[in-house]
């Protein structure tokens, strides 16, 4: 719509002008003459599918790649972004999907690193933790500033990255689907910061595949497929139904549908079980639960009270300090990783690139781990290399898994397609159909194809009588797809409901300690979401 | 895929016509004649069957340590204490090949070769150990391990195992345990060990490459806890890396006294070729393969240069600085990887 512009046309009213992009990768075209406008001070939504280009787009905005041809304005000046020190110069900062932080360095030495204050040539440790306070408390980003990051929740985490990037003044900030990882609650309080910059006249793209969160707070939205500008439109003359049928390119299911379960016999149980975490402290206290065959017991809370060590110590990643965990009548308590797989225990692990797959394997090589010691994928201690070939094709095709190819180094694929590799992997039946499966965040960072993909094959499994804990931060999937709801707070099980005797709104406030839900909804949230 | 396999062939070749280039200019600047120099470098090495025994037998023990090196680095461990394995298998290979009389030549070889694999493989073991459950770093106990297997050597040479006056060495080892030569030329004799060697990179390529215990490793190399998850031992990885490193660094200690004379243990024998192995890796880019290719060309530069300074008075340290200049560029590849694009982009702009 813009392409016929004139060169001088005066772009002084955007913070950001991409015109004409083209990024092209060895096997795909990434970026097809993409036109990309947002106004100064809006906050704009960037929507579309996994591997639609959105992340490639941005890529070049932060500097990150550099674009095949096609021109890039800031605040109406055309630049060349050779590196984030560039993006971070013309204030452009990113909040990336996958976080960039020092796992072993506290908070806020991650937060001020590369522009630290100093006192002579050393770190001027107390001004760096004042100004990270100040700067923490001033957009209510609460974060134990002391902690270091590998002990901290993903949640956390994000936090910090967001710190990180209002540290350095940006004035335009890209944030990456950051609510993937979020609660409604802390959600909310995202919008609200988001709002409080756009208050003081920052520009926020917003990248999301929610698209009640575009509705909720974006004046704009841009939406891609398949490399390609499909609309750009005000958030107002449009709906979340319109917007999934121009990322997807056909009508989607925005509702899981499910019969009533069909309950088998007890396959877990887990009695009085006690796990410590990173810092040696009490991270779950006497944790009871049963899951029987053909159940999905949901687990809900927000990150870091308790859920990651949890799981950890049901697959053998963390060891269990007391307690029992009984899998189908053997006791598989500190058993390694690799009885309990054995035991008939599938893992989709909440962190992908820390647990779920090795960057430097090709697709075909990740698509066995955990199972490459089993025929028919070895034999006799020797890769099968045609089967694994074979079966890695078909699963990729199977799981949408984009692009199409086996060969290609995991690292390179996109986050939501990296995720749709180890589900295809943790879900198939080959070799042989798991009993249980433990489901942490499966569809962090996916678009809604996906989802409703991913999703009906978790309810299809539990159909064939698997017993599966799902975990997830998404209160709607845990709300669409658990028979049972568990909510975890500080390490305890705080109550166990049911999806369809509790509001979204009741169980946010038990995710928040509140015990009796029943009797607090009415001091409780006006939020008027449904 | 394909690309990956050109690209990481391409840069140690690239890498090495630079390092020439490089070279030279210095030969130019004490006033020789670059183009002699090397051709004079290429007939000491290759140009009869004498050199090309030289160099062959000076490229085998090269080539076990860039593979026990490469073993390491492929499973994440950086095994910097080659050379203190290498001595100690060559010590335990040794004692076992003085003692082990007249047993015929087929069972008394390959007793004396696994007994030299044990012994570096149970002294990188204990590096192995430290790290697996203390979690102490590879870099510093192997290098300490390396001091203590020095000194342990020239204790056995000058004490229990000392023969005869002058240099201290050990005895000869049994003729049963000698590797038949297949090569002599005059002062020169090339045995089966480069065979055994060539066979033992193979090997190691087909189990990191087809092997689920392959696949295992260099997973664990990658991403440990990945690995974790997918229900590989860390432990276990870390010990048995450790092990197999050790054991073909112990390998190339053995090697050397059964098939090169004077057959003797003589102590600090290892003249940094456990070290050279970390170069030798390096330019091989882990790769078993590769690495046969960069165990002959520093090999061939070694021997080449002692008729280049025999002949046309270049110093040899020239080689040296050949071979640092390789190590280098490979190390930063980027460096000959934006080379490689540039020569691409203005290729492709010539076109258009």
């Amino acid at each position: 719509m813009e392409s016929n512009m004139k060169e001088n046309i005066d772009y002084s009213s955007y913070a950001v002008v991409m015109k004409d992009i083209v990024k092209q990768f060895p096997s795909v075209l990434a970026n097809d003459k993409v036109n990309f406008f947002v106004k100064k001070g809006a906050i704009h939504a960037l929507v579309g599918e996994n591997g639609a280009g959105k992340s490639t787009l941005m890529n070049q905005l932060y500097g990150l790649y550099s674009p095949n041809s096609g021109e890039i304005y800031i605040n109406g000046e055309k630049c060349k972004i050779k590196g984030p020190k560039d993006a971070i110069k013309y204030g452009i900062g990113m909040v990336h999907q996958h976080f960039m932080l020092i796992d072993n360095q506290t908070v806020y030495e991650n937060v001020v690193l590369g522009l630290e204050p100093k006192k002579g040539v050393f770190l001027n440790r107390k001004k760096a933790k004042k100004e990270v306070k100040n700067l923490s408390e001033k957009y209510g980003l609460q974060v134990d500033i002391d902690s270091k990051i590998e002990d901290i929740s993903v949640g956390m985490q994000q936090r910090v990255e967001i710190l990180k990037i209002l540290y350095r003044g940006a004035d335009i900030l890209i944030f990456d689907e950051p609510t993937a990882v979020l609660t409604p609650q802390e959600t909310d309080e995202l919008f609200e910061v988001m709002k409080l910059l756009q208050a003081r006249g920052k520009t926020i793209i917003f990248i999301t595949h929610k698209l009640y969160e575009v509705m909720a707070i974006t004046e704009k939205v841009t939406v891609m497929r398949l490399g390609k500008v499909t609309g750009e439109i005000d958030t107002k003359d449009t709906n979340p139904k319109q917007l999934a049928t121009m990322m997807v390119g056909r009508e989607v299911l925005l509702r899981v549908e499910k019969d009533a379960p069909k309950l088998g016999k007890k396959i877990l149980s887990v009695s009085n079980l006690w796990v410590k975490d990173n810092r040696r402290l009490n991270a779950v206290k006497g944790v009871n639960l049963e899951i029987k065959a053909g159940e999905i017991l949901g687990i809900a809370g927000v990150a870091g009270n308790g859920q990651t060590e949890f799981v950890e110590a049901i697959t053998g990643l963390r060891k269990a300090e007391d307690g029992k965990i009984i899998l189908n009548g053997i006791d598989i308590t500190n058993f390694s990783p690799l009885q309990i797989r054995e035991q008939g225990i599938t893992h989709i692990p909440e962190d992908r690139i820390k647990r779920g797959l090795i960057e430097e394997y090709p697709v075909y090589y990740n698509m066995i781990l955990g199972k490459h010691e089993e025929k028919p994928f070895s034999e006799n201690g020797f890769l099968n290399s045609r089967f694994i070939t074979d079966y890695s094709t078909k699963l990729v095709e199977k799981y949408d898994v984009r692009p199409r190819n086996i060969n290609m180094l995991a690292g390179n694929l996109s986050g939501g397609n990296q995720q749709k590799m180890v589900v295809a992997r943790e879900l198939d039946n080959t070799p042989s159909q798991p009993k249980m499966a433990v489901i942490s965040q499966p569809t962090r960072g996916l678009d809604i194809g996906a989802i409703e993909y991913i999703h009906k094959t978790i309810i299809s499994m539990r159909d064939k009588g698997i017993g599966i804990l799902l975990i997830s931060m998404e209160l709607d999937e845990i709300f669409s797809l658990s028979d049972r709801i568990i909510v975890f707070f500080e390490g305890e099980t705080i109550g166990e409901v049911t999806p369809d005797e509790i509001t979204r709104e009741e169980i946010g406030l038990m995710m928040a300690g509140s015990k009796n839900v029943f009797h607090s909804t009415e001091r409780g949230e006006s939020d008027e979401t449904k | 895929m394909k690309q990956n396999k050109l690209y990481a062939f391409l840069v140690p070749v690239i890498s090495v016509i630079i390092a020439l280039l490089i070279a030279s200019v210095i030969i130019l600047s004490v006033g020789k004649n670059p183009i002699e120099a090397y051709s004079i470098m290429i007939v000491g090495a290759f140009g009869g069957s004498e050199q090309i025994a030289d160099t062959l037998v000076k490229m085998t023990p090269l080539l076990l340590t860039g593979l026990a090196v490469g073993f390491g680095f492929r499973a994440g461990i950086f095994n910097i204490g080659a050379e203190g394995q290498m001595t100690m298998g060559a010590l335990l290979g040794a004692v076992v090949a003085m003692n082990i009389g007249s047993v015929p030549s087929v069972i008394a070889i390959p007793i004396c070769i696994i007994s030299g694999m044990i012994g570096g493989a149970l002294w990188a073991s204990i590096a192995g150990f430290l790290k697996a459950f203390t979690g102490a770093h590879e870099v510093i106990t192997t290098i300490m391990l390396n001091w203590i297997a020095v000194n342990l050597s020239s204790f056995m040479v000058t004490g229990p195992l000392a023969v005869g006056s002058g240099t201290p060495k050990s005895p000869e080892i049994a003729d049963s345990a000698k590797l038949p030569v297949v090569l002599k030329v005059q002062a020169s004799e090339m045995s089966i060990a480069i065979f055994i060697a060539v066979v033992v990179a193979i090997i190691m390529y087909v189990y990191l490459e087809k092997t689920t215990s392959g696949y295992e490793l260099k997973g664990v190399g990658f991403n440990p806890y990945a690995a974790e998850y997918g229900g590989i031992s860390i432990k276990k990885s870390i010990i048995m890396t450790m092990a197999i490193s050790g054991a073909l660094a112990g390998m190339a200690g053995i090697v050397d006294i059964l098939g090169v004379p004077p057959n003797r243990f003589v102590g600090e024998l290892s003249g940094g070729r456990g070290f050279d192995g970390i170069a030798i890796a390096l330019i091989g880019r882990n790769n078993p393969i590769g690495i046969i290719f960069a165990a002959l060309l520093i090999a061939a530069l070694r021997t080449g240069s002692n008729a280049m300074q025999v002949q046309a008075q270049i110093p040899d340290d020239i080689v040296s600085i050949i071979q640092g200049i390789v190590i280098f560029l490979v190390a930063s590849e980027r460096i000959v990887y934006s080379l490689m694009q540039l020569t691409k982009r203005k290729k492709g702009s010539a076109a258009a």
